[in-house]
């Protein structure tokens, strides 16, 4: 048994502290005269804990074991690409001409890092085959929002804007498997959100799609492709053709882009514009805050309304320039997440055009070989070989009362993070697995391994898969009382019963 | 297996709806919660909106996902459940009961007779499982 780490707070001494201050060398000023009373607080700081600086370093380090990371194992989450964050990208990223650099060094002190942002958007959109590209965005969702205001601006200069500011077309197109966030970016630019089926084999629904398009109201199509189910929509260009035959754009979202780089690009399939998850496919850190970056990539159509400022060329230098007037604004504070594009340049040039490719189709080719393992265990609700993730289902296991929830449970005493689970909504019990290019081959044959012992234990002793994880320092956590009854602080008074 | 009163009318969607006069009371189904899983927040619409069939009017959020509610007959919120504001474990517990949703005045003539009857709805919930 492990023993759980208490809180700061509860181990707090009376008196102990992590500095101390030296002898004052100046003339001593009240407070009074630097900081008002009523600004102040009066009570002695009651309450805070008193730790000592090996308290503090020891607590945190401990707890900071306990953390699954990409560091530490494969983490196959699907629809999140969660790859290795190489060691050379964090290097680049703190040189100090752009780890120290201020946010507002003039364009002539910053050539450095216009370079890096030009080249950077150089290089994209040469993967996306989009010309048009901004890299203010500062994640996926953000980069999704901002392409669908190109969208609009774009309408509304073509067609004029209706009545209230609400555009003339009313309808963004969104199949039902699409990511959560689609359509509230949607939403918030005025647009109404119209559900495109999928078909059984998991594509788009072309006959529903013509169906819409004929209305005359359609905006938009914001598509997946890959799809959440791990799927490439074959029919892409005609879907493209359906959409711009009615007056409409297509918006990718480029989620799934580690399926394509190196091998197709969406201006070629006649998508308009996309975003990236710099993130995700360009392996700059995910999670645990990030921060992400979202470019957004568009066709020469879409390219006046882009955000400002642009970087540029200036003679033989760079400079931002403002002077777009069309341009939607600033969607960024300065210019995106800097830090990111450091790292997303230096996985760009390290690996090249062939590596770029090889990364592709080792994601794929993982994905694939992890498809034909489970097929024998776990239901597969698409026949089609998946591109860089592959959907089962808890049908069979669901029998012996052994649902998706326990299987991803069981999978962290395995030593593995849980792939993603109940996503895409359109697939009951799903489970999105998701390998990426950074695992190699026994890693993935332990991953199976361990998959397939689920199967067999969900099926033999399936109490030991429903009361997983067994290994933890806590059990099974009751999600729905986190959810219905949150408790979002610690409380001086729930010491007691916390023990 | 599930649980299906007689008295009710049901929608291809997993909503239920009891009809007195001219106003339905609307909530999800057993087969619906059970699926859904632990439900941990239920958003609903206010007093006064209008609905057409189904058009959504509010969402449920359980410990797996959010899936939207949909009316089973177009008609205007006349009363709104707002105990399930604080007690969304209702919808798990008594679906046909404590956690109706809201009451609509339907505005459509004969739209109920579009609906499943419980023995239907029984056939539809089995071939949807298999």
């Amino acid at each position: 048994m492990t023993i759980n780490e208490s809180l700061v707070f509860e181990r707090s001494m009376p008196g102990r502290q992590g500095y101390r201050l030296p002898a004052l060398d100046v003339d001593e000023t009240l407070l009074d005269e630097l900081l008002p009373a009523d600004l102040r607080r009066d009570d002695d700081l009651e309450g805070m804990p008193e730790l000592s600086e090996p308290d503090v370093v020891r607590h945190f380090t401990r707890i900071s074991t306990w953390n699954y990371n990409i560091d530490l194992g494969m983490y196959p989450l699907g629809s999140c690409t969660m790859k290795y964050n190489s060691r050379l990208n964090e290097r680049v990223a703190r040189i100090g001409g752009f780890g120290n650099l201020h946010p507002l060094a003039s364009d002539e002190d910053a050539q450095g890092a216009l370079q890096v942002i030009y080249e950077l958007q150089h290089h994209l959109s040469e993967i996306t085959g989009l010309p048009g590209i901004s890299l203010q965005p500062a994640a996926g969702a953000h980069g999704e929002m901002t392409g669908v205001m190109l969208i609009r601006a774009f309408l509304d200069a073509r067609d004029g804007v209706g009545e209230g500011d609400a555009p003339r077309r009313h309808l963004m197109l969104i199949p039902d498997s699409a990511h959560g966030t689609n359509p509230a970016s949607a939403h918030l630019s005025g647009f109404t959100v119209k559900t495109i089926r999928s078909t059984p084999e998991g594509q788009t629904d072309l006959e529903h799609l013509r169906e819409i398009c004929a209305t005359g109201d359609v905006a938009g199509l914001m598509l997946t492709n890959p799809n959440t189910v791990g799927l490439f929509e074959r029919d892409i260009r005609e879907i493209c053709r359906i959409v711009h035959e009615a007056g409409g754009l297509v918006y990718m979202d480029g989620a799934n882009m580690n399926a394509l780089v190196g091998v197709a690009r969406p201006g070629d399939m006649g998508v308009d514009v996309i975003h990236l998850n710099l993130h995700k496919t360009f392996s700059t850190p995910h999670g645990g805050g990030g921060p992400g970056s979202g470019p957004c990539c568009c066709t020469t159509e879409l390219e006046p309304f882009l955000p400002v400022p642009r970087v540029v060329r200036d003679g033989e230098g760079f400079k931002f320039d403002f002077n777009f007037p069309r341009s939607i604004g600033r969607v960024k504070a300065f210019y995106g997440n800097f830090g990111m594009f450091t790292r997303a340049l230096s996985y760009i040039l390290t690996h090249g055009p062939d590596g770029l490719r090889e990364a592709t189709e080792a994601a794929v080719l993982n994905a694939r070989y992890i498809a034909h393992a489970l097929t024998s265990d776990y239901d597969k609700p698409f026949d089609a070989p998946p591109m860089h993730e592959v959907v089962f289902t808890d049908k069979r296991q669901s029998r012996k009362g052994v649902h998706t929830l326990d299987i991803a449970k069981r999978l962290i005493d395995y030593g593995f993070h849980p792939m993603t689970i109940y996503f895409p909504l359109i697939v009951q019990g799903a489970m999105l697995i998701e390998p990426t290019e950074s695992v190699g081959r026994q890693e993935i044959q332990q991953f199976i391994d361990a998959m397939r012992a689920i199967a067999r234990e969900a099926q033999d002793t399936p109490d030991l898969v429903i009361n997983a994880p067994h290994t933890t320092r806590i059990g099974r956590l009751d999600e729905a009382a986190a959810a219905r009854k949150p408790v979002l602080r610690w409380k001086p008074e729930e010491k007691a019963t916390a023990a | 297996m599930s649980n299906i009163p007689e008295n009710l009318h049901y929608s291809k969607d997993h909503e239920w709806i009891g009809v007195e006069g001219d106003t339905g009371t609307v909530g999800i189904t057993d087969h619906a919660q059970h699926a859904l899983g632990d439900v941990v927040y239920v958003e609903l619409p206010k007093v006064g909106d209008q609905f057409e069939s189904h058009q959504s009017f509010g969402s449920v959020e359980s410990v797996k996902a959010v899936s939207e509610l949909y009316m089973p007959v177009a008609g205007e919120i006349v009363e709104v459940n707002e105990s399930l504001q604080d007690e969304p474990e209702k919808v798990n517990t008594d679906p046909y009961g404590a956690a109706w949703m809201v009451r609509v005045r339907i505005t459509e003539a004969g739209a109920v007779d579009k609906l499943m009857t419980a023995a239907e709805y029984e056939d539809y919930t089995k071939a949807e499982t298999e």
